[in-house]
């Protein structure tokens, strides 16, 4: 490797004829350029801004999924209740090869606790003056856990077959020993479809929140949000982390990360999300080091695009003299 | 100079007139080579993200809920989401155009590098963006990004969920990083001086 | 615009219309940075 002494520009152009070319006049016109291709477009095309879901309009929209959902938060099957770090101790959607699995090295740090959390405690605060509820509460509470098993099953099954009334936003369920949980989560229902529970869910700790984690998973838990997003093809299947709502252009930069969920052996995995960020670290440190990586750095040589970026004659001899004048090179 | 200057200002500043004399940085006159407009990308990234910038400190000024419920703060959310849309388009551009003439050479591999970097950063920069949106989309983003970064950990400190955290990494941290390698490339650009044309130079691996 | 977007289904692939016009276009315009000529910024009369 031989040692690399600094060069000056005034070395490193020896002999390059040079012309005029005026940078911030360049800047200046891109500015204004580009300026008037933004305004154009802002004012013809507008943004993207479909109106965020609430709880309340899950309840209200598909009330058997949200109580299904709520079912579930209860008996321990929903995504986020047996999820594991970082939000609990269970281990359902941890992924890993092997031992590798920084997901579990780094433990809990959003604790959240699905059933309390979204089911429980709500519904003791709308207990307060309500005695049915209370009692169905402490029906619930003080029964052992192969009984509370017993209801849970018995009404998620029944809640496979449960009709909608959309005009009244409540649902059937068939006849089955369900024990408290109807009134439970027919009041968890009102308390959602009232609005109740998106302002009880945030401020569960204090007064100021900007953490939306806790209404976000029990969303996330149900069908509701993923149906409105399938809709709109934003989901994982449908390379949706390349799509925007509407009709407007998405982040077309993210189409190789999405790709890699679209095929084996990432498709399907339950552990693609791991798999396709090693991947994209591996591709970006790539990108990155293509100066040092042989073969890669050789391809603008083989594909000669350069032969038309440099298509520029030097100057004729009658105009400007080169800055440090040394015999002209064989033209290419 | 004969003697080393012993005030630190006096050698910081002479170390800057070394590296990046004042002739350099804002030239008048290029390589005649500097004849296409595949040279232009750059220039116009920049532009793009100076509007980015522009139009987000007015967004963020008005706060995050002001382009909701307002016909100018709308207008304002649009300016940003096409800036960012020409900002991508001409940084990719930029991209292409640098490889196709492997900028790198001639000991410029750290000016590619920090462009890498600024490519990677703004993507951190658009995906907190789009978590910062207070809408359908960004609730969906969130509910799914969340599971790539739980994934490798990142979710016990990166909460995507987090509206505030995202947020603040946004308006703040991210143009910070942004700005400044940014700053370095150009500054890097314009220390070594545009790369000469493939046949003029050292092959490979320089 | 706020209506859902066409897509473009070969196989695989599955893009938005408004995103293919946008990587088209990029493609589009690399493709005439390369070949249009280039007149200098700050030059008297530009190429000479």
């Amino acid at each position: 490797m031989k040692a690399r002494v600094r060069q000056t520009q005034e070395e490193y152009y020896r002999g390059v004829p040079t012309v005029p070319y005026d940078l911030v006049k360049e800047l200046a016109i891109a500015l204004v350029a580009t300026l008037a291709l933004i305004v154009v477009l802002a004012a013809v095309l507008s943004s993207p801004d479909v109106k965020s879901e609430t709880v309340q309009s899950w309840a209200a929209s598909d009330p058997v999924d949200f109580v299904t959902t709520a079912t579930g938060e209860l008996s321990g099957s929903t995504v986020s209740s047996q999820y594991g770090p970082p939000y609990n101790a269970g281990s359902a959607s941890v992924q890993g090869y092997g031992f590798f699995s920084p997901q579990a090295w780094f433990g809990v740090h959003q604790a959240v606790d699905s059933p309390n959390d979204f089911v429980l405690n709500p519904l003791k605060i709308a207990a307060t003056g309500n005695p049915d509820l209370a009692g169905a509460l402490d029906t619930y509470n003080k029964a052992d856990d192969k009984t509370r098993q017993g209801w849970l099953d018995a009404y998620s099954k029944g809640l496979k077959d449960a009709q909608a009334d959309p005009s009244t936003g409540s649902f059937t369920v068939a006849q089955g020993d369900y024990g408290p949980l109807p009134v439970m989560m027919n009041s968890l229902l009102k308390q959602a479809q009232a609005g109740g529970l998106d302002g009880l869910l945030l401020s569960q700790g204090g007064f100021y929140q900007t953490d939306y984690t806790r209404p976000l998973l029990f969303m996330g838990d149900g069908g509701y949000l993923a149906g409105l997003a399938e809709g709109q093809k934003l989901t994982g299947s449908q390379w949706g982390m390349m799509n925007e709502t509407g009709s407007y252009p998405g982040q077309t930069w993210l189409w190789l990360y999405t790709f890699w969920y679209q095929v084996p052996p990432f498709a399907g995995s339950s552990n693609a999300d791991l798999g396709v960020v090693l991947m994209m670290t591996i591709l970006s440190l790539g990108l990155l080091l293509i100066p040092f990586i042989p073969g890669l750095r050789d391809i603008p040589y083989w594909i000669p695009v350069y032969k038309l970026i440099w298509r520029t004659l030097p100057p004729t001899a009658g105009s400007q003299p080169p800055v440090h004048p040394e015999p002209e090179p064989a033209p290419r | 100079m004969s003697s080393v200057p012993s005030s630190w200002t006096a050698r910081a500043r002479d170390y800057l007139d070394r590296r990046l004399p004042s002739s350099n940085l804002l030239p008048e006159r290029q390589p005649y080579y500097v004849g296409s407009w595949v040279y232009v990308f750059g220039v116009v990234t920049i532009a793009a993200l100076f509007w980015v910038i522009l139009s987000g400190i007015v967004l963020a000024f008005f706060g995050p809920q002001w382009w909701h419920v307002t016909a100018v703060g709308r207008f304002f959310n649009s300016l940003h989401f096409w800036s960012v849309q020409m900002f991508f388009v001409f940084m990719v551009l930029h991209l292409w155009g640098q490889y196709f003439a492997a900028g790198w050479r001639d000991g410029r591999a750290g000016t590619w590098m920090v462009g890498v970097v600024i490519f990677l950063i703004s993507i951190v920069a658009a995906f907190t963006g789009y978590l910062s949106q207070e809408n359908f989309d960004a609730q969906w983003i969130a509910v799914n990004a969340k599971d790539a970064m739980n994934s490798v950990g990142a979710g016990a400190f990166f909460n995507v969920l987090n509206f505030g955290q995202m947020y603040g990494i946004h308006v703040m941290l991210v143009p910070i990083a942004v700005l400044a390698l940014v700053g370095l490339h150009i500054v890097m650009v314009r220390m070594k001086g545009v790369v000469k044309p493939i046949d003029r130079s050292a092959k490979v691996g320089k | 615009m706020d209506s859902p977007a066409g897509y473009l289904h070969l196989g695989i692939v599955l893009i938005s219309y408004p995103n293919l016009i946008v990587i088209g276009g990029m493609v589009v315009l690399f493709a005439i940075a390369l070949i249009a000529p280039f007149h200098g910024v700050g030059t008297k009369e530009g190429r000479r």
